[in-house]
């Protein structure tokens, strides 16, 4: 498992082969190689969904239209919710 | 001399006739609403009436608990009960167990007529939902950008998710050009890239505007939509056909929000969790290894690798010794066996035979081994071989006898 394939993951394919690691790492049945691999995929799966979290505050736009294919938008602020 | 009646006795006698015939006992009445009065017990007194005549109706408190409109002066409206007679007043009067805004009845017929016929041809089947992502990355919103549903979604969305992307896609969501708005902001989030859900909705409003969810080109819009959708159609008592067909139905716009996106908190909280068994497993998992490593160390041959070694070395040389008696007894075997072979062998050997006395007697010629008399004429010369040493003879006379025994 490389660190690639695991960026791509969504944080709930992440969750839930992080999920997986841990009930594997908890019967403890690997050898001690296999189990390392293991807990340090676990971690990677771990760091990814965190950044997934701390992801910067997403973005609220409208769509203006589609231009060949591309969307056409621009920053919405609903009525009533202005800055302070 | 006719029955004279008392004033009770003739009403208690009306009252049997008029609720005692079946189409007064459910009757609909189609009028306008006037002398509307709400009392403080909660029970609704009014009349309803058209140009020529006007009938006293009663809607009481369990009854008008479920209704979805206010009633008022001058509403056209459509009245379901049964007529009774009050006694106390004598008058006759409409007690409603239903009421409907005139214009509605007729909606409401075509609703039902359109959800039958799109729940045949499965559009509504549970078979068909696409799952709603736990976590969505971008969410496209199908609603008025200026409506109070928008805001809520945004507010709620953003308090719940920060991280997640929101893209309002607007349409008109009543009057006329809606059902097309809505179908053609369907359309264009279906190619817009990256959103994985889309909410359609609006904020609550009366029967008439909340009627476009309930139009046919909307439905298949939303049935047909290749992303996942939540529906959030006006308050939670409000049920349109575009609610059936969506994939989930939120209660209103707010609930959508709900449910469209996790807490950010929950999810920390739980991969802050997952990340402690993580560590914990990890730690037992070497610990188990650690103490499998202790006990083989504990064992003799690492603990003192000399003395079992030594130990090795003379079960190597006790090894040795048996080997080596074993091969010598075996020999000793094969060789007595060989002698005694050799000395049987020897008395089988025509050598031996001679050595007692015998002779062999062959033709001088080819060497044969002459066995009977007649197989030599006489003048001819025979090699006769003895114990030690051979006789060259001239054979004289030829006798020929019995064969010897």
């Amino acid at each position: 498992m490389n660190a690639d394939r695991i960026k791509e993951k969504s944080f709930e394919e992440a969750i839930s082969r992080l999920e997986k690691i841990i009930t594997e790492l908890e019967q403890g049945e690997q050898t001690l190689e296999d189990n390392l691999k293991l807990f340090e995929e676990g971690i990677a799966l771990a760091r990814h969904c965190r950044s997934k979290l701390d992801e910067a505050q997403g973005k609220v736009e409208i769509l203006l239209g589609i231009k060949e294919g591309i969307p056409q938008t621009e920053d919405f602020q609903p009525h009533g919710e202005e800055e302070v | 001399m006719p029955k004279i009646f008392t004033v009770t006795q003739l009403t208690s006698y009306l009252k049997g006739l008029v609720e005692s015939d079946p189409i007064l006992r459910q009757v609909w009445v189609q009028g306008e609403i006037s002398n509307f009065t709400l009392h403080s017990s909660g029970h609704m007194y009014f009349t309803v009436k058209d140009d020529q005549a006007r009938l006293r109706c009663v809607m009481f408190r369990t009854e008008n608990r479920r209704l979805k409109f206010q009633p008022a002066d001058g509403l056209a409206v459509i009245v379901g009960g049964r007529i009774g007679i009050y006694p106390k007043n004598g008058e006759y009067q409409l007690y409603v167990e239903q009421m409907e805004p005139a214009g509605v009845g007729s909606l409401y017929l075509a609703y039902e007529e359109l959800k039958k016929r799109l729940a045949g041809e499965g559009l509504f089947d549970p078979d068909c939902k696409k799952a709603i992502p736990g976590f969505p990355r971008k969410i496209g919103i199908i609603t008025s950008p200026t409506g109070a549903a928008v805001r809520d979604i945004i507010r709620i969305v953003r308090r719940r998710c920060p991280v997640v992307d929101l893209l309002v896609i607007p349409a008109q969501v009543q009057g006329e050009a809606a059902p097309r708005s809505l179908c053609e902001a369907l359309r264009l989030a279906g190619s817009v890239p990256g959103l994985d859900l889309l909410i359609i909705g609006r904020g609550g409003g009366s029967i008439e505007e909340l009627w476009t969810f309930n139009d046919e080109e909307v439905v298949r819009a939303v049935a047909s939509c290749p992303l996942p959708v939540i529906s959030a159609v006006g308050h939670e008592t409000d049920f349109t056909i575009t609610d059936l067909a969506a994939d989930l139905r939120a209660p209103t716009p707010s609930g959508a929000a709900e449910m469209a996106v996790p807490e950010l908190r929950e999810l920390r909280r739980r991969l802050l969790l997952m990340e402690e068994r993580l560590r914990s497993a990890a730690l037992q998992m070497l610990e188990r290894k650690r103490n499998l490593l202790e006990f083989m160390e504990k064992h003799p041959v690492l603990r003192e690798p000399h003395r079992w070694l030594d130990e090795r070395r003379q079960r190597v040389d006790e090894i040795w010794d048996g080997l080596v008696r074993t091969v010598q007894s075996r020999l000793e075997k094969a060789r007595a066996a060989l002698e005694r072979n050799l000395a049987a062998l020897d008395a089988l050997s025509p050598l031996a035979t001679l050595r007692r006395g015998y002779s062999i007697c062959r033709k001088k010629v080819d060497g044969r081994i002459v066995r009977e008399a007649g197989e030599v004429s006489p003048g001819e010369k025979v090699r006769v071989l003895l114990s030690r040493g051979e006789l060259v003879c001239t054979v004289e006379e030829a006798e020929k006898g019995e064969k010897t025994r």
